[in-house]
């Protein structure tokens, strides 16, 4: 038992020991990164990190990842035990509950001028925003488009995917195919309220019909009027009446584009992170097409959102100088560039979404021209408005409830949850 | 360590039994003090946490009182998942021991391939859960499932989607998943009486329905107690199924087959209001207490063989 304890002691001692040796060789400023692992971000991620330590004397950066599924309370639960990260990836909807809580610190004025990144960035980063100063900056930007099915296309006679609301719901019901019982075998539009189609009503329709669903400064519901109910109407009117999709067509999170990936749905709404998934899963021709609008001439609207990086409160003296150094490298167009080849993420740059190649091209394309006229919605609790607004979709379709009384119904719910968050804010 | 006779006293004075008692409680201690630490420790801590108005992320946590409790129990949701969760286990409990009882009866009947027929029945709780209920979600597919066809001929449209459905279409895949273990407990349960009992009976004229009633029911009564709290237990602190089941829309349309457990996990791990969140733990708790104190004392008679 002794000599078992000696030895031990033995290897803990030269472990320090080594430890603290290879320490002395290191440079002096050692900073922390965390990011979910996806591998074509984290193996980006190494490469970009090497090149910045290359520039960087004296700074060393250390990526460390989890998985998607406990990401945020893995963040959320490191730095008020005094551990985590000094930059941090975080989704944008989660910023206001971060910031809210004092675990990100504002991002210097010196370094990133209020003026100077609304100049820089395309105009959804302003999500990030809060008391006049920003928290955080992504490195590229997300968008939604109309993925459609080229070869369902051609056989049902049809040339080009759709301009107006109008033609897509015509469309639709050319490409919807049933059996001999009258169900449907292929949609002609794969609707998934839980999958982007919340996002879709929320920011594109509701705008579109005449109504913007949340007051300017974010602290009212605003889509409850007959302008909100239209847009409802229209879209549920989708499974209801036209018959062109199926809720849970196919089942999961995903289900809508396994669908189309399947080649059992004509056309879905999807982000640009999809593309990826849908360039490896779908078997036939396929394209990328704006999203339709009101009317051909009308104003067109896009739903945005992002990753960001924010420097958490942990970071200080030298290793805020770092952590600053760092982020104002993850998000020089130079790296929105290596972002967009390597990972398939549009830049966040507004010179980089006007280069009229990047514009060209047939599967960014689409999603980069959106960019000056997409929203990110201001979310305060994405859980629980997500919720709300896929339980109106359910009250019309399932429930048969008239559309304007959903709404009333989600408003009232959505305004007791912002009230919940801005009353908090008050009282800080 | 010699011991010297059966009533040796050591030098302290402690008499073999008694070393060997505190030899027992020391090497209980390890297991008790990790349970204690494991269990027990976060079981207080959370009574600590529903006080508080406790974001995850936030370094100002301020004592609340029971502001936290008022605002769960004046949730609507949480009384829908109240609701939901006492659902699950009217319908489940029930069946899964009706089934389990009679698929036991016919198993010990079995002559041939008996260990072939406890092995189907085992195998669904063996399945990984979240695995079977992807499969399950396919089945109630309402375009391709076999079970919404089967649904559909009924009358019935697709369980999953529609709210008044969607709950027992989660049950059903409960019931199926415990089924075997049921089967199992009822087997051991019913092997262990004596067959003796059986052959005086029979001797006294007594037959089928009567052997059934007077002999196998009462002497199953300790195997049924317990079968009881622990499907009890299990429907009260369902989640993986619920969750996966309609992963897109966790709870299912409007809510219709959220839990209590789902209910918090919703609170706190995905809004991040952990102070009410452990509010409606603490509630749970003290429900699932009630409930097996009062199973314990309604359902434990004296079982005299």
């Amino acid at each position: 038992m002794r000599i078992a304890w000696r030895a031990c002691l033995v290897a803990i001692l030269a472990v320090v020991l080594g430890a603290s040796v290879v320490a002395q060789g290191q440079p002096r400023v050692t900073i922390t990164y965390w990011q979910y692992y996806f591998e074509s971000k984290v193996k980006t991620m190494d490469t970009l990190i090497a090149q910045f330590e290359a520039k960087t004397p004296g700074v060393h950066v250390v990526q460390e990842t989890f998985p998607y599924d406990s990401y945020n309370q893995k963040v959320a639960s490191a730095i008020p035990a005094g551990q985590g990260p000094d930059v941090v990836n975080l989704y944008y909807g989660w910023l206001p509950l971060y910031v809210g809580s004092g675990y990100l610190q504002a991002l210097p004025a010196q370094v990133f001028p209020t003026a100077g990144i609304e100049r820089e960035f395309v105009p959804m980063i302003k999500a990030a925003k809060f008391d006049g100063r920003y928290w955080a900056l992504p490195t590229a930007v997300r968008t939604l488009a109309l993925f459609y099915n080229k070869e369902l296309f051609s056989r049902a006679g049809l040339s080009r995917p759709p301009v107006t609301w109008d033609e897509f719901r015509a469309d639709a019901q050319k490409l919807t195919q049933r059996d001999a019982g009258g169900r449907i075998t292929v949609e002609g539009f794969g609707i998934a309220p839980n999958g982007q189609d919340h996002q879709l009503l929320r920011e594109i329709l509701f705008r579109q019909w005449g109504t913007a669903a949340y007051s300017a400064d974010n602290r009212r519901v605003t889509y409850n009027n007959p302008q909100g109910a239209a847009a409802l109407a229209w879209y549920t009117d989708l499974v209801t009446k036209d018959k062109v999709g199926v809720i849970d067509f196919f089942p999961g999170g995903n289900g809508y584009r396994d669908a189309f990936n399947a080649g059992k749905a004509g056309m879905i709404v999807d982000g640009s992170f999809a593309i990826g998934a849908i360039q490896s899963g779908a078997k036939f021709p396929w394209g990328v097409a704006l999203l339709p609008r009101r009317t051909a001439g009308g104003a067109p609207s896009n739903f945005g959102s992002f990753w960001v990086n924010g420097i958490s409160r942990k970071a200080t003296g030298p290793r805020l100088t770092a952590a600053v150094a760092f982020l104002k490298y993850l998000t020089s167009p130079d790296v929105q560039r290596t972002w967009l080849r390597q990972v398939g993420e549009i830049p966040a740059s507004q010179a980089l979404a006007a280069d009229p190649k990047l514009a060209q091209d047939p599967v960014y394309g689409p999603f980069i021209a959106s960019l000056p006229y997409a929203h990110a919605t201001f979310f305060v609790d994405e859980t629980a408005q997500r919720t709300i607004m896929l339980d109106a979709i359910n009250e019309v379709v399932l429930n048969h409830k008239d559309p304007k009384a959903a709404l009333d119904d989600a408003a009232a719910k959505e305004q007791k949850v912002l009230d919940d968050f801005w009353s908090k804010q008050a009282h800080k | 360590m010699a011991v010297s006779g059966p009533a040796a006293r050591t030098r302290r004075g402690l008499s073999l039994r008694a070393r060997r008692t505190l030899s027992a409680y020391t090497f209980l201690a390890v297991p008790l003090g990790f349970f204690l630490a494991i269990r027990i420790a976060p079981a207080a801590g959370a009574l600590v946490i529903s006080l508080h108005r406790w974001n995850i992320v936030g370094t100002d946590q301020p004592f609340v009182g029971l502001a936290n409790f008022r605002e769960v129990l004046s949730d609507r949701q949480f009384w829908q998942a109240a609701a939901n969760t006492l659902r699950y286990a009217a319908a489940g409990i029930p069946a899964q021991l009706a089934l389990g009882f009679a698929a036991a009866l016919l198993l010990r009947r079995a002559v041939r391939f008996r260990g072939f027929f406890r092995t189907v029945y085992f195998v669904p709780f063996v399945t990984p859960v979240v695995a079977a209920a992807w499969v399950w979600q396919w089945m109630y597919s309402p375009n391709f499932g076999p079970l919404a066809m089967i649904a559909g001929r009924l009358g019935l449209p697709a369980p999953l989607r529609t709210p008044a459905l969607a709950l027992y279409a989660i049950t059903a895949l409960v019931v199926w998943e415990y089924l075997g273990f049921q089967v199992v407990i009822f087997l051991a349960g019913l092997e262990a009486i004596p067959q003796v009992y059986y052959e005086a009976a029979a001797v006294d004229g007594a037959r089928g329905w009567d052997l059934f009633r007077h002999i196998t029911v009462p002497l199953l009564n300790a195997t049924l107690v317990f079968s009881v709290v622990y499907a009890t237990i299990v429907y009260l602190q369902l989640f993986t199924q619920v969750l996966n089941m309609t992963f897109g829309d966790p709870g299912g349309p409007l809510g219709n087959t959220a839990t209590i457990v789902l209910y918090v996990y919703t609170l706190g791990f995905q809004r991040f209001h952990m102070g009410q969140a452990a509010a409606a733990t603490v509630v749970l708790f003290a429900a699932l207490l009630g409930v097996a104190l009062l199973q314990l004392t309604v359902l434990t008679r004296r079982v005299e063989y």
